[in-house]
C-alpha cells in the first residue's frame, strides 16, 4: 500500500515527464521540419558559405546570375575542357549519381564553371557538358566573374605555365558544392567522399519537398 | 643455343647478353588489360588508361608511348591533394616485378591530343608503349563516350 502524498507526487511526477516528452517531441518534429536533424554524410557547410550568385553566361551564350537556378538543387563544380583526367572523371561520376537519383534527379542541376574562359567558349561548353550529363550546365564568363564566385567559396585557380606549344593546365579546386533550392550553401563533397554519400545526401535534399 | 655460344666466348659475351636482352625486353613481360581511351567533344585532350601486368622477375619502366591517331602522347599523373586538382607530367611509370601498375582515372594517365582523323567513341587505336630499355608493346585500346567511367565489358586484352 502507497501512502497517498506518495501516490500525488508519483501521479505529478507522471504528469511533469508526460508533458516533459510532450515538449521534447514537438521541439524535435519542429527541427526535423527545418532540416536540421538530417544527418548528411558530406561536410555540411550550412550557415557557413554565403548563397548562390554569380553573373555568368551559360552554354547558350545566354547570361546567367545565381538566381535563375533557385528552385533547383544545384551542384557547383570548378574545372575546364582541356583537363583530359580529373574534370571527366568527376563529370562522369556525377553523371552515374544523377542516374542513380532516377526522377529525383529532374530537380538538380551540375553547374560546371570555367577556369580557363580563354578557352572555353559557349559552344565548346555546350558540346562538353551534354556530353556528360543532360542536366549539367556549363558556364563561362569574363575572368574578373569567374574569379568573383570562385573567392565566394574560398575556391582557387592557378594558371600553369605554358607548355610550349601553347597548351598549359589549369590547377583547381576538387570539391562539389551543394546549394539547396533557394539557394542556400549546405554541403560541400570532396573526391574522398564515397559515391554512395552523394546520392544518399541529394536524395534526401531532393525529397525535403519542394521550397517554400 | 645463340646465347650459350656467347657464353662461351667471355669477351663477346657481356656485349651479346646486353643487346639479346634489349629485344626480348621488360615489354616481353608485360601484359596489358583494360585499355581505354576516354573522347571529349572537338579536338579536346583525351585520357588514355589501362593495367600493366608484369610477370618477369625484373622492374619494368614504362617511359612513354605513341600512336598514329594522335599527334602528341605525354605521360601525365593527376592529384588532388588540399582539394586542389593538379596534372604534371611524369618521365615514367615503374611496373614492379609479379606486380601491375595502373594507369587510371584520377591518377596515371597518357594525356592524348591533336588527334588526325578525329578519335569517336568505338574506334579502336594502337598505342606503341615504349620501355626503358627500349622494347616496346602494341596495345589496342577501345574508345569509350566522356561519360564512362571505366573500359566497359569484356575488354579484356
Amino acid at each position: 500500500m502507497i501512502p497517498f502524498h506518495l501516490r500525488t507526487t508519483l501521479r505529478h511526477a507522471g504528469r511533469l515527464t508526460l508533458m516533459l516528452a510532450l515538449l521534447l517531441g514537438s521541439l524535435l518534429l519542429v527541427a526535423c521540419n527545418r532540416g536540421d536533424a538530417i544527418e548528411w554524410r558530406l561536410t555540411n557547410v550550412t550557415g557557413h558559405m554565403p548563397d548562390l550568385d554569380f553573373r555568368l553566361v551559360d552554354d547558350q551564350g545566354k547570361a546567367v546570375t545565381g538566381q535563375d537556378y533557385r528552385g533547383k538543387v544545384v551542384l557547383l563544380y570548378f574545372g575546364y575542357t582541356h583537363c583530359p583526367d580529373v574534370c571527366p572523371l568527376t563529370l562522369a561520376q556525377l553523371h552515374v549519381v544523377m542516374q542513380r537519383l532516377g526522377p529525383l534527379a529532374d530537380g538538380a542541376r551540375i553547374l560546371f564553371v570555367s577556369v580557363d574562359p580563354a578557352r572555353d567558349t559557349p559552344a565548346i561548353m555546350h558540346a562538353y557538358v551534354n556530353a556528360f550529363d543532360p542536366r549539367a550546365v556549363g558556364l563561362s564568363g569574363t575572368p574578373r566573374d569567374i574569379e568573383a564566385l570562385s573567392k565566394r567559396y574560398r575556391s582557387a585557380f592557378t594558371r600553369e605555365p605554358d607548355k610550349g606549344d601553347g597548351q598549359y593546365e589549369v590547377s583547381h579546386s576538387s570539391a562539389i558544392y551543394v546549394f539547396d533550392r533557394d539557394g542556400k550553401a549546405r554541403l560541400l563533397a570532396t573526391p574522398a567522399n564515397p559515391q554512395d554519400d552523394l546520392v544518399h545526401d541529394l536524395h534526401l535534399m531532393l525529397s525535403l519537398g519542394n521550397r517554400t | 643455343m645463340i646465347i650459350r655460344t656467347a657464353r662461351a666466348l667471355p669477351l663477346l659475351a657481356t656485349g651479346l647478353l646486353l643487346a639479346t636482352s634489349a629485344h626480348a625486353g621488360e615489354a616481353e613481360h608485360i601484359r596489358a588489360s583494360h585499355a581505354w581511351i576516354r573522347i571529349l567533344p572537338g579536338d579536346l585532350p583525351a585520357g588514355a588508361y589501362v593495367v600493366l601486368e608484369n610477370t618477369g622477375d625484373q622492374p619494368a619502366t614504362l617511359r612513354s608511348a605513341n600512336s598514329t591517331r594522335y599527334g602528341s602522347v605525354m605521360l601525365h599523373k593527376s592529384s588532388s591533394e588540399g582539394g586542389v586538382s593538379r596534372m604534371a607530367m611524369v618521365e615514367s611509370l615503374v611496373i614492379p616485378a609479379h606486380g601491375e601498375a595502373e594507369l587510371a582515372p584520377g591518377g596515371y594517365h597518357l594525356m592524348m591530343g591533336k588527334a588526325n582523323p578525329p578519335v569517336k567513341p568505338g574506334d579502336e587505336v594502337k598505342l606503341t608503349l615504349h620501355f626503358d630499355d627500349g622494347s616496346t608493346l602494341d596495345t589496342d585500346f577501345v574508345t569509350r563516350p566522356a561519360n564512362a567511367t571505366d573500359a566497359g565489358d569484356a575488354h579484356q586484352h
